[in-house]
């Protein structure tokens, strides 16, 4: 097909997918409505269960079973993404020279370095509290690790990131949401249901199941992220062809 | 304004798929997708968007304030760490690509190679 | 007041979401994906959702684009070795 007639034919989908997509909106509850059903129930139901945040009550009580098949889909990925980016057999890994970094930069990132993976576990420990929670938080100290490489060089980031403790994490993390769903048959209710004690509403141990659950996602998120950057930079950095 | 919202996340949406289906270089197509994607963010955000109420967080709240809907946040906010680990599996797929068969133009990527 | 907001907030993202679909060099757009992904941020923070604003901020605006900036560069790598195909055009 030339590409003109893609394009035409692109118009063609496209204009006919915004203007169903536009008669749906005109359907749609108006922006900004005083009335969410099913919003005002999630509500009753987390505060029922003690926990404050009530979208990590959402994630990691109501809606659990559904978060688990999401975490799977980032173990999937993460797995995938590393089969693909293995060493092949016409690579080989070449050790790149440290280059000079500025006084300023390196004193920048010794100082943030701390701060950040603080602030990435304050994120975690506070999902049932405020805003925050094991996704969010594992990104955070994923990403944070990597202003060693920013400050330092590449073995710098090597030292403070051992990735075969960081892989087996990653998956005993993965098989631990699972476990922990277990806890809700042995107790001899359904798959994942929240039969821990519910503790204080608005401390640290709310919640019953869902500060646990956030903590297993929140460290298989950090280490998976860490990994996947890991396989990439290696690619990029140290990985050449025969 | 009553619908403002939903159409700016079917523009993002189009908009994105029009910048994947005429990428002449893959990496780009994934980027071009990751914004298809937030299109879906736009809209599940905005459909639980109530005027006048707060965070859904009730550690610093009275009971019974009014609060956004919870369920699309928390829709939202798996699908975004989770889309960021199918991206990399997408760019680990181009990276592949470009090692078996040197080149990330889809135009010429013809014809199947074992 | 807060719809004023909403509305800037929605421009602005749809603003970057065209400059990042329209952006052919996938250096460039891993630049405007950054921007993209801080306006997304200031978009659910105004829409008073911040768990999503501090998910979209961390991946939005860090893990996606490096990952396509390391794309890029391993990509570029090999046409050190044989002739870039990709340098035509």
């Amino acid at each position: 097909m030339s590409r003109r007639a893609r394009l035409l034919l692109l118009a063609a989908a496209g204009l006919v997918v915004a203007g169903f997509f536009a008669a749906a909106c005109l359907r749609l509850p108006a922006f900004g409505a005083a009335v969410h059903p099913y919003g005002e129930r999630a509500v009753a139901a987390a505060l029922g269960q003690r926990t404050a945040n009530t979208v990590s009550s959402v994630n990691f009580d109501q809606r659990a079973f559904d978060t688990l098949g999401e975490e799977s889909i980032l173990y999937a990925s993460v797995l995938s993404a590393v089969l693909l980016l293995r060493l092949a057999r016409d690579e080989r890994k070449h050790e790149p020279r440290p280059a000079p970094v500025l006084p300023s930069t390196r004193l920048f990132g010794a100082v943030l370095l701390p701060v950040t993976l603080l602030t990435g576990g304050y994120v975690v420990a506070h999902g049932q509290l405020s805003p925050g929670g094991g996704f969010q938080g594992g990104v955070v100290l994923a990403s944070g690790l990597h202003l060693a490489y920013v400050a330092a060089d590449y073995r710098a980031l090597g030292r403070v990131r051992p990735l075969a403790v960081l892989d087996v994490a990653d998956a005993l993390a993965a098989g631990a949401f699972s476990v922990l769903g277990l806890v809700g048959l042995v107790a001899g209710a359904a798959f994942l249901q929240n039969t821990l004690p519910l503790g204080t509403f608005n401390t640290l141990a709310s919640g019953g199941l869902v500060p646990v659950v956030n903590a297993v996602v929140g460290v298989e998120v950090a280490s998976g992220v860490i990994v996947l950057l890991a396989q990439f930079l290696d690619q990029a950095v140290e990985v050449v062809e025969r | 304004m009553s619908v403002f919202p939903y159409l700016m996340a079917g523009w993002i949406l189009l908009v994105g798929i029009y910048g994947l289906a005429t990428s002449r270089n893959l990496i780009q197509a994934v980027g071009c997708l990751s914004v298809a994607q937030s299109a879906t963010y736009v809209l599940l955000l905005a459909v639980g968007y109530r005027r006048g109420a707060t965070a859904p967080v009730f550690s610093d709240l009275p009971v019974g304030a009014p609060v956004v809907d919870p369920v699309v946040q928390a829709l939202a906010l798996t699908d975004v760490v989770v889309g960021a680990t199918v991206t990399a599996v997408l760019l680990a797929l181009v990276i592949q690509l470009r090692k078996r068969h040197g080149t990330v133009d889809p135009e010429r990527l013809t014809g199947l190679r074992g | 007041m807060s719809d004023t907001l909403v509305v800037l907030a929605l421009l602005l993202v749809a603003v970057a979401a065209t400059g990042a679909a329209l952006t052919r060099d996938p250096a460039r757009q891993a630049v405007v994906l950054a921007l993209l992904g801080l306006s997304l941020t200031v978009l659910f923070t105004v829409l008073q959702a911040p768990d999503v604003a501090l998910s979209q901020l961390g991946v939005g605006t860090a893990v996606t684009p490096l990952l396509i900036l390391l794309a890029v560069r391993k990509v570029r790598r090999f046409g050190r070795r044989e002739p870039d195909r990709d340098e035509e055009e």
